[in-house]
């Protein structure tokens, strides 16, 4: 495929560098690992590297020129943005090395591109696909569906936007260059946030009560019960929200009911 | 007891490695974890029923960036073949699993941190030639943390699984709670953390709080009509 560059002065699209498939399939599959040395030093840096360097093979003379050398340092230094949204940096990053910016407006670029990269990802992503997706399938399960459905419904479905993610930020980053913040301002991007919280919330509601019928069992008499335990236990976890988590409150709750249980059939004995 | 255990640590590992270093396609999360566990040992619908607590509980811990949070690939593998091994499940058997799974998975958060360290540690000993640019020093650095990562996984799912077992063992020959009031208790507690988690995520899209609502009523009329 051919991709496109902006002409800033004629304010055209003219025909840029291609990016090989294979080249661009090897980037697909590195950044799945993009996160493989994150560290509290350099955050995802080393990864941005290991991912852009199969393009930077391009560069004339290969890898073996400073050329290649210093762009490969310079790609591999702190870095920090959402694993799926560093895709886009990837892209135009490669598209930015390939095209020979200087060295200086290329660092610029770099940190610039930190912060909007994560807060997007992180709304979009871990606040809305993933709790998305994991409640259709709780509600799924809660509606009697098995294993198999379970399971297919939730890796399907998220990952079909995982993926999608992935693809349009390595195709938008490379296609605008050192212009892809503008790819920031899609719709998508921008309203979807919102739009998936409101049907998670749905969601939410839907599955709280199904799932929970289904794990009790048969012989549902309980159920009212649970649900008036859920509203206070939930109320107790907002109520205590910066000072414990609700995981690690269940972890206590769950311990003291053990040894309850447990010392309990020594009395009875 | 090795034989046993080893296929389940590998797929700790492989789980655990989905957390954050590869490929994150979230076949870590309780939900599927649990269940591939639970259809590893011949029990998919026990891993599913187990993964579906746990998967209430971790919607409260989403991997945002930098933050410390537990590790749930191989916490569920633990909770998945704890309940599994007793596919009667008898009164004790899901408390004690997810409560396992919950200790592995604080335990799995502390040791991501210090593979973090350690990676920091690897990363500044390579720190001249990754300034050189010097592709070998980026490229194993990366496959270094990812090897690592791998075993991270692997060697806490064995350990835990070795540890517990005995544990659970003991503990099912004591239990005094009746089955269905020990599940309901279980299910209590992760659908508080579920709601306060949702209560969090949500509260400041406008509308959310009725579609959860509207979503609420969807449910229990369904559950109704049944």
């Amino acid at each position: 495929m051919t991709m496109t560059k902006p002409n800033e002065a004629a304010g055209a699209i003219v025909p840029a560098r291609t990016l090989p498939l294979g080249t661009r399939v090897a980037i697909f599959f590195r950044l799945l690992a993009i996160q493989g040395s994150w560290n509290y030093e350099i955050l995802l840096g080393n990864g941005i590297g290991f991912c852009v360097e199969p393009a930077l093979r391009q560069l004339p003379g290969g890898v073996h020129t400073p050329g290649f050398k210093k762009a490969l340092a310079r790609e591999s230094q702190y870095f920090n943005a959402h694993p799926y949204f560093a895709s886009l940096a990837v892209g135009a990053l490669a598209r930015a090395e390939l095209d020979q910016e200087p060295g200086e407006r290329i660092e610029r670029f770099r940190t610039a591109l930190c912060g909007p990269l994560g807060s997007v990802g992180d709304r979009l992503v871990w606040a809305g696909w993933l709790p998305l997706c994991s409640l259709l399938a709780l509600a799924a399960f809660g509606l009697g569906a098995g294993p198999a459905v379970v399971l297919a419904l939730f890796l399907v479905t998220y990952n079909i936007g995982h993926f999608a993610l992935r693809i349009w930020g390595l195709n938008t980053g490379w296609s605008h260059g050192l212009k892809v913040a503008s790819a920031l301002g899609n719709p998508v991007l921008r309203r979807g946030p919102q739009q998936i919280a409101r049907l998670a919330a749905l969601a939410a509601g839907v599955a709280l009560p199904l799932a929970l019928s289904r794990v009790i069992g048969p012989g549902r008499s309980l159920i009212g019960g649970v649900l008036l335990a859920v509203v206070l236990g939930e109320m107790l976890i907002v109520k205590l929200s910066g000072r414990i988590e609700g995981w690690r409150l269940a972890l206590v709750v769950l311990a003291i009911f053990v040894l309850y249980s447990v010392a309990r059939s020594s009395v009875i004995r | 007891m090795i034989v046993e255990i080893l296929p389940l640590a590998l797929l700790g590992g492989v789980l655990g490695l989905d957390v954050v270093s590869f490929p994150q396609a979230m076949i870590s999360r309780p939900l599927a974890a649990a269940t591939i566990t639970g259809a590893f040992m011949g029990e998919p619908l026990s891993g599913l029923l187990v993964g579906a607590a746990l998967e209430l509980i971790a919607l409260e811990t989403l991997p945002f960036g930098a933050s410390r949070y537990p590790e749930w690939g191989s916490a569920a593998v633990v909770g998945g073949a704890l309940f599994a091994s007793h596919p009667a499940h008898p009164a004790g058997s899901m408390t004690l699993a997810v409560l396992c799974a919950l200790a592995t998975a604080w335990i799995g958060g502390w040791t991501m941190v210090k593979l973090r360290q350690q990676n920091a540690r690897w990363a500044g000993a390579r720190r001249s030639a990754i300034d050189a640019g010097a592709r070998g020093s980026v490229i194993g650095l990366q496959l270094l943390g990812l090897t690592a990562d791998l075993l991270r996984g692997a060697l806490l799912t064995g350990i835990v699984l070795a540890v517990t077992r005995p544990f659970v063992d003991a503990a099912l020959a004591r239990w005094s709670v009746d089955a269905q009031l020990e599940r309901a208790i279980v299910v209590a507690v992760a659908a508080s953390v579920m709601a306060g988690a949702a209560w969090k995520i949500f509260h400041a899209t406008s509308g959310a709080r009725w579609f959860f609502l509207g979503g609420l009523g969807i449910g229990l009329g369904i559950l109704v009509l049944r």
